[in-house]
C-alpha cells in the first residue's frame, strides 16, 4: 500500500469505537419516506411481524395508524404498551410511555414517528430523544421518519415545497441507524391521496394539493433516494475502513463557518454541513466574539445556532477579537482549517453593504491558502434591527441626564470665559475645543446613547449661542459652517470611540473575572486538605461565580447507583428536583432547565462525569432566570470537569488507602498467628517430651507409671486443641491452600489413628475399603485431620466398647471416605446444623470445643468437597466425606 | 563404649534442657548453641558424632547451617521441627540431613532415631549381606526374598525400592529421594508411582497391610522401613 492508500488511523480508530458502542447499544432502523401517504408504518409493522415469528420480543410502544384498516390488521397480535394519558391546555393527550417501556425491556419496540415533539410535561421535549434513551438501555427500535425531517435536508425540503418544516431531527441522533426506503412513485401516491387512503392531519385542503403537486413528489422522491444512496455509500467507507480496504482517502479537508446572531447562520450552518459530508471532512462553527453584549434576542439565537452546528456534528470553536476577520481566519489557522464558508450578506441595505463587502474583501485577500466559501443563505424575516449605535445597550435615564447636565455646565462656562476674555480675544473655534474636550471626557463615563446625544447638544448650543450671528440657528461665516460640520463628525466619532474603549474594557474585565474564577477554584481545590473542605470550597466557589444556590449529590459508596445530597448544599433539593439529579447522574447527561431533558425542572443538573462514571451531581439554582451566556456556559463546563477531575482523585485516594489497610492488616493476622502457633507449641512440646522421658529415665512405680500416662494423654489431647484452633484461625483467615497429592488413603487412616492414640483404645476400628484403591489425590494433611476430628468425635459421643467403622468408595470422580459408628447417633434437628462453629451435642461428654466438625467442613470444602451427616437406620451417626479425585496416570508396567 | 558426642542447636532453653537431660540418661554428651553461627563456630571446634539442629533459628535458617555444614562434613544431622512444616523438613533432608524429629516429640523415637543415624554413620557404605526383620529375611547377595520360609516374588523396581529401604533402614527417605534413585532424576514428580509400589510391596511384604509396621508413611515427608 502507498502512502496514500493507507487507511486513516483516526477514521478507523472512531470506526473500531463506533462498532464497539453499537455492540452495546440497541440497533435502530428507520423506514424512511419521501413524505407521508408512502406506507412507512406498514412496511414498519410488517418487519416487526417477522421479528416476532422469528422468535423476538417484539412491543408497540407507540403506533400510528390514523384508522387505515390494512395497518390496523398488521398491528393485531403485537403486544402493545398501554400509552400515558396527560393533558396539556385542556385537551386529553395519549403520549409515548417511555418509562413503561424501560421497565419492560423487550428486545424490540417499535416507535411511530421519530420527530414527532412531545408534550411539555414529557421527559424529553422530542420523540427521538425518547428513542435514543431506548437504545441507550440496550433495546432495539424500528422507527418511521419522512426525508423532510431531517436536520441536514431540512433546507432542501423547504426550498422545493415552500414550507418551513418545525419538526427536524438531528443527523447525529440517525448515525448508526440502518435506513429502509419506503418508495412509492408519485403517481401511485397522488392515486391514493385522490383515494383517500393518506391522512394529513395539520394541512388545509388548498396547501395538500400545492404540496403534492407532481413536480414536488418527484423531488422529494430523488432527495430521499439520493439520502439512502449516500447512508450505504456511508456504511461502505466504514467497512472499507475497518476491514483495511484502501480507499481514496480525502485528507487534509477540514470546514470552518463562521457563525453570528444573524438569521442567515442557521442556513449557513446546514450547508456547510452538507459540503462536510460529501467531502467526508470534519467541521468547526466558530463564533468570534466582538467587545461588547449582545441583546437578549441576539443571544438566544447565537445559542441556537451554536447548538444546531453541535447537533449536526461540528466541533464548536469561540475565539475574541473586536476584528471578525482576523478572529476568522485565527481561528481557521490554530484549527488547520482547509475552507472558510461566510454568508452573502442578503440585504444590500447602505451602510450594510459598505461595511460587508469590505469585510469580504479583506477575508478574500487575508485568508492565503485557506479556500473561502461565499455562500447566499437565506434567513428568517425578521424585524428591522434598531440603529446601530443603541443597539446592545440597556436605556439609562441617568446618563442621559448627566450628559445633558454636563453640557449645560460647559455652556455657562463657555459664556463666562467669552465675557472675561471678549469675543475678540477668544475665537469661537477655541470654544468649540472646549465643547470637544467635554464631549470626550463625557464618554468615559457615560454610554453611547447619551455620548451622542451630549455631541448633537454642544454642536447646536454652539452654533446657537457662540457663532454669528447670535441666538439663531442660522450660520453665515463660511468657516463657521464647515467647523460646525467637522465638529460634529469629530465629537460624534471621538465619543463612539471613547465608548468603545470603556465597553471594550469592560468585556475584557469580564474574561479576567472568569478566568480569574477557574484559576481560583483550582488553586483552593488543590490546596484542600479533605473531602469536606473540598466539597465546601465547591459549594461556595460555585455559587458565588455564577449567582446561584447550589446543592452537590454526591453517591453514598463508590458502588452506590443513586447519589444523596450533600448536607452542606446551599439548596435543598425538593423531590422532584432530586429526581431529575438522578436522571443525571445515571445518563451521564445534563438534565435541567435550559437543556433536552426535564427542561422545566427548575435548576440545572449538571453530572460531574470523570472517566467512565458520574461521580456526583452538581445542581444550579439560578438567581436570574435568563439562560447563561457562552462563555459563561463554558467556564460553567470548565468548573465541572475540574470538580470531577477532583471527586474522583479522591475516590482513588480512598481506595489505595483502603487497600493498602486490607494488606496491612493481613500481614499482621499472619504473623500473629505464627507467633501464637510458636508461642504455644514450645512448651507443649517440652512437657510432652519431660513425659515421655520420664518412662526412660528408669523404673517408676504403678503410681509414677500411671500418672506418666495421664499426663502423656492430656498433652495429646492439647496439643490437639491447639492444632485445631491454629487451623481454624487460619481457614478462617483464608490462608489455607489446600497441597493435593498422590497419596495412599490407607496410610492416611493409619497416620489419623496413630495421631488419636489412646482415645482410640476402647473403639475397634474396623476398615471397610475397595481392595484395589488406586492412590487418589487430596490434601494429606487436611484429610488426615478430618479423619482425625471424625474419629475422635465417633469416639467421644458413644459408649465404650463402640465399634467405628471407616468406609470409601471411588466412584464418578469423587472419593467418598466415610466414618460411621453404631452409638446413639445424631440428636434430632442436630442433624443439619451440627457443622456450625461451636455446636455440640446435649449428650456429649465434658470437654470439647464443638469446633471439630466446622473444621471437617472448612477443610472439606477448601479441597473442593463437601461433608454430610446423617443417622444410619439401624442406629448411630454415619459421617460422609466428598472430595473430587482425578484420574491417576498410567503407571508404567514392567515384565518380569 | 565411650559416650558419643553430641551438639544440640536451638534458639529454646526449655528445649535444650531437655534435650540435655534426655540425651544424657540415655548416655550421650551433650553440647549446646543458641544460634546457627555458635552452632557452627562449636561443630568446627568440637567435631561432634551428631547434630540435633533446629529449623526455625533465629539469626541463620536451619537450611542455611545445614549447607555450611555439609560443606566440609558428613557427620549425622536430625532436624528439629513444628508440625505443619512439611516442606521445611523436605528441604532440610533433601539437603543433606539425615532425620527429623517433629516438636513435640517421643523421646523413644528421638532415641531411636538418633541410634540409627549414628548406626548408618558408623557403617559407611558397606551392607549386610542379610537383612533380617521379623520373619523378612532379604538375602541380598543373590537377590532373594523370603517369607517365612516362602519365597516372594518381586520385580525389579519391586526389589529395587526394598533394597533401597534396606540400605537406609531406619533413616527417613524423601519422595524425591526415592523415586531418583529407583527410577531416575526425570520421575521425581510422579508421586503416584511410589503410592503404588509401596502398596505392592506391602500387599507381599507385611503381615497387615492397612496396619504396615516395616514400611511406614511419613506423611508429607517420605517413608521409612522400620526397625
Amino acid at each position: 500500500m502507498t502512502e496514500r492508500d493507507r487507511p486513516n488511523p483516526d477514521a478507523l480508530l472512531a470506526a473500531i469505537q463506533s462498532e464497539a458502542a453499537r455492540a452495546q447499544r440497541g440497533r435502530l432502523k428507520v423506514f424512511l419516506g419521501m413524505c407521508a401517504g408512502v406506507g412507512k408504518t406498514y412496511a414498519m409493522l410488517a418487519a416487526a411481524r417477522r421479528e416476532l415469528a422469528a422468535g423476538r420480543d417484539v412491543v408497540v410502544g407507540y403506533l400510528e395508524t390514523h384508522g387505515r384498516k390494512e395497518t390496523d390488521a398488521l398491528a393485531v397480535g403485537l403486544p402493545q404498551i398501554p400509552r400515558r394519558t396527560g393533558e396539556y391546555r385542556g385537551v386529553a393527550l395519549a403520549e409515548f410511555d417511555l418509562d413503561a417501556t424501560l421497565a419492560r425491556r423487550p428486545q424490540l419496540v417499535l416507535v411511530d414517528e421519530f420527530a414527532h415533539t412531545n408534550t411539555p410535561e414529557s421527559r424529553h421535549p422530542k420523540r427521538w430523544q425518547d428513542v435514543m434513551e431506548l437504545l441507550d438501555a440496550g433495546l432495539d427500535v424500528f422507527t418511521t421518519l419522512n426525508i423532510q425531517h431531517i436536520e441536514s435536508r431540512a433546507e432542501a425540503v423547504r426550498q422545493i415545497t415552500g414550507a418551513t418544516i418545525h419538526e427536524t431531527v438531528p443527523d447525529t441522533a440517525l448515525a448508526g441507524a440502518e435506513f429502509e426506503l419506503v418508495d412509492l412513485p408519485p403517481d401511485e401516491l397522488r392515486a391514493r391521496l385522490a383515494g383517500g387512503k393518506v391522512y394529513l392531519p395539520e394541512r388545509a385542503a388548498t396547501a395538500q394539493d400545492a404540496f403534492f403537486r407532481a413536480g414536488n413528489l418527484a423531488a422529494l422522491r430523488e432527495l430521499a433516494l439520493r439520502f439512502a444512496a449516500d447512508r450505504a455509500g456511508q456504511d461502505v467507507l466504514i467497512y472499507r475502513h475497518t476491514h483495511g480496504i484502501a480507499t481514496p482517502w480525502k485528507s487534509g479537508q477540514r470546514l470552518l463557518v463562521a457563525v453570528s446572531p444573524s438569521p442567515s447562520s442557521a442556513s449557513l450552518v446546514r450547508w456547510t454541513r452538507r459540503l462536510a459530508g460529501e467531502l467526508h471532512a470534519p467541521w468547526v462553527a466558530v463564533y468570534v466574539e466582538r467587545p461588547g453584549a449582545l441583546s437578549a434576542e441576539d443571544q438566544a439565537r447565537l445559542a441556537r445556532h451554536l447548538a444546531l452546528a453541535q447537533e449536526l456534528g461540528a466541533e464548536i470553536v469561540t475565539t475574541t477579537d473586536d476584528d471578525v476577520v482576523r478572529g476568522l481566519l485565527r481561528a481557521a489557522r490554530e484549527q488547520n482549517a482547509s475552507q472558510i464558508i461566510v454568508g452573502k450578506p442578503a440585504g444590500w441595505r447602505g451602510f450594510d453593504w459598505f461595511r460587508s463587502g469590505a469585510m469580504l474583501s479583506r477575508l478574500i485577500r487575508e485568508s492565503g491558502q485557506i479556500d473561502v466559501h461565499i455562500v447566499r443563505a437565506e434567513g428568517e424575516q425578521i424585524s428591522p434591527r434598531p440603529a446601530r449605535p443603541l443597539a446592545g445597550e440597556a436605556f439609562n435615564p441617568r446618563s442621559y441626564l448627566a450628559a445633558l447636565g454636563v453640557v449645560l455646565a460647559v455652556t455657562l462656562f463657555n459664556a463666562l470665559l467669552e465675557h472675561w476674555f471678549g469675543g475678540h480675544l477668544l475665537a469661537n473655534q477655541s470654544l468649540a475645543l472646549i465643547y470637544l474636550l467635554s464631549v470626550v471626557v463625557l464618554a468615559l463615563f457615560v454610554g453611547r446613547g447619551a455620548t451622542l446625544v451630549a455631541a448633537t447638544a454642544t454642536a447646536l448650543l454652539w452654533d446657537y449661542f457662540f457663532t454669528e450671528p447670535r441666538g439663531s440657528f442660522r450660520i453665515t461665516n463660511a468657516g463657521d459652517a464647515m467647523m460646525f460640520a467637522t465638529y460634529f463628525i469629530v465629537a460624534v466619532a471621538m465619543g463612539q470611540l471613547t465608548a468603545r474603549i470603556r465597553s471594550q474594557q469592560n468585556a475584557e474585565r469580564q474574561r479576567e473575572h472568569r478566568a480569574t474564577a477557574l484559576y481560583l477554584l483550582t488553586r483552593e481545590l488543590a490546596e484542600s486538605a479533605d473531602l469536606a473542605q473540598l466539597l465546601a470550597v465547591v459549594i461556595r466557589q460555585v455559587g458565588e461565580t455564577f449567582h446561584a444556590a447550589v446543592a452537590l449529590s454526591l453517591p453514598e459508596t463508590p458502588a452506590a447507583n443513586l447519589p444523596a445530597p450533600y448536607f452542606a448544599s446551599t439548596w435543598p433539593l425538593n423531590e422532584k428536583e432530586q429526581t431529575v439529579a438522578v436522571w443525571a447522574f445515571q445518563h451521564r447527561q445534563p438534565a435541567g432547565r435550559g437543556t433536552d431533558t426535564l427542561s422545566s425542572a427548575e435548576g440545572l443538573h449538571l453530572p460531574l462525569v470523570a472517566g467512565e462514571r458520574a461521580a456526583g451531581v452538581l445542581s444550579l439554582k439560578f438567581a436570574n432566570p435568563a439562560p447563561l451566556a457562552p462563555p459563561q456556559r463554558d467556564l460553567l463546563e470548565a468548573f465541572v470537569r475540574q470538580i470531577a477531575l477532583v471527586l474522583d482523585r479522591q475516590r482513588l485516594r480512598d481506595a489505595e488507602v483502603g487497600a493498602q489497610l486490607v494488606a496491612e492488616s493481613e500481614r499482621l493476622g499472619k504473623t500473629l498467628l505464627n507467633s501464637v502457633s510458636h508461642e504455644l507449641r514450645t512448651p507443649l512440646a517440652a512437657i510432652n517430651t519431660a513425659a515421655s522421658g520420664l518412662h526412660n529415665a528408669g523404673p517408676l512405680n504403678p503410681a509414677q507409671q500411671a500418672l506418666t500416662n495421664e499426663l502423656e494423654e492430656a498433652t495429646g489431647r492439647l496439643n490437639r486443641l491447639v492444632q485445631n484452633l491454629l487451623n481454624l484461625s487460619r481457614l478462617e483467615a483464608g490462608h489455607l491452600k489446600p497441597n493435593p497429592d498422590w497419596h495412599d488413603l490407607r496410610d492416611v487412616i493409619a497416620a489419623a489413628r496413630q495421631s488419636l492414640g489412646p482415645v482410640l483404645t476402647n473403639h475397634p476400628v474396623t476398615l471397610d475399603l475397595p481392595p484395589e484403591l488406586p492412590p487418589v489425590k487430596l490434601d494429606a494433611v487436611l484429610t488426615e485431620q478430618i479423619l482425625v476430628n471424625l474419629l475422635g468425635n465417633a469416639a467421644r459421643h458413644t459408649p465404650p466398647g463402640t465399634p467405628v467403622a471407616v468406609r470409601a468408595r471411588l466412584a464418578a470422580g469423587r472419593l467418598e471416605p466415610e466414618v460411621a459408628d453404631n452409638g446413639p447417633g445424631l440428636a434430632a434437628g442436630l442433624v443439619a446444623r451440627c457443622f456450625d462453629k461451636f455446636q455440640r451435642g446435649p449428650a456429649a461428654a465434658a470437654g470439647g470445643t464443638g469446633l471439630g466438625l466446622s473444621l471437617v467442613k472448612g477443610f472439606a470444602e477448601a479441597q473442593g468437597g463437601s461433608v454430610s451427616a446423617a443417622n444410619r437406620p439401624g442406629g448411630g451417626a454415619c459421617f460422609t466425606v466428598r472430595l473430587p479425585s482425578a484420574k491417576m496416570p498410567p503407571v508404567p508396567e514392567e515384565t518380569e | 563404649m565411650n559416650r558419643p558426642f553430641v551438639l544440640v542447636v536451638d534458639d529454646e532453653p526449655q528445649i535444650r534442657r531437655l534435650l540435655a537431660i534426655t540425651l544424657e540418661a540415655a548416655g550421650y554428651q551433650v553440647m549446646a548453641a543458641v544460634t546457627g553461627q555458635e552452632g557452627l563456630v562449636l561443630a568446627a571446634q568440637h567435631r561432634p558424632e551428631l547434630v540435633i539442629l533446629d529449623l526455625g533459628l533465629p539469626d541463620l535458617s536451619g537450611q542455611e547451617v545445614l549447607r555450611r555444614l555439609r560443606e566440609w562434613t558428613q557427620t549425622p544431622v536430625v532436624v528439629l521441627s513444628v508440625q505443619d512444616d512439611e516442606a521445611g523438613k523436605v528441604a532440610a533432608l533433601d539437603a543433606g540431613a539425615d532425620d527429623y524429629v517433629t516438636k513435640p516429640f517421643n523421646t523413644d523415637e528421638l532415641l531411636a532415631r538418633l541410634r540409627t543415624a549414628l548406626r548408618h554413620a558408623a557403617r559407611g557404605k558397606t551392607e549386610a549381606p542379610v537383612f533380617i526383620a521379623g520373619d523378612l529375611v532379604v538375602d541380598l547377595a543373590s537377590r532373594r526374598v523370603t517369607r517365612k520360609g516362602q519365597p516372594v516374588k518381586l520385580t525389579a523396581t519391586e526389589y529395587a525400592l526394598l533394597r533401597l529401604f534396606i540400605q537406609h533402614a531406619g533413616k527417613v527417605l524423601t519422595h524425591h529421594h526415592i523415586l531418583e534413585s529407583v527410577w531416575g532424576p526425570g520421575h521425581t514428580g510422579q508421586t503416584h508411582y511410589l503410592r503404588v509400589y509401596v502398596a505392592r510391596l506391602r500387599e507381599k511384604l507385611e503381615p497387615d497391610s492397612t496396619r504396615p509396621r516395616l514400611l511406614q508413611t511419613e506423611a508429607g515427608i517420605g517413608y521409612r522401613l522400620v526397625v
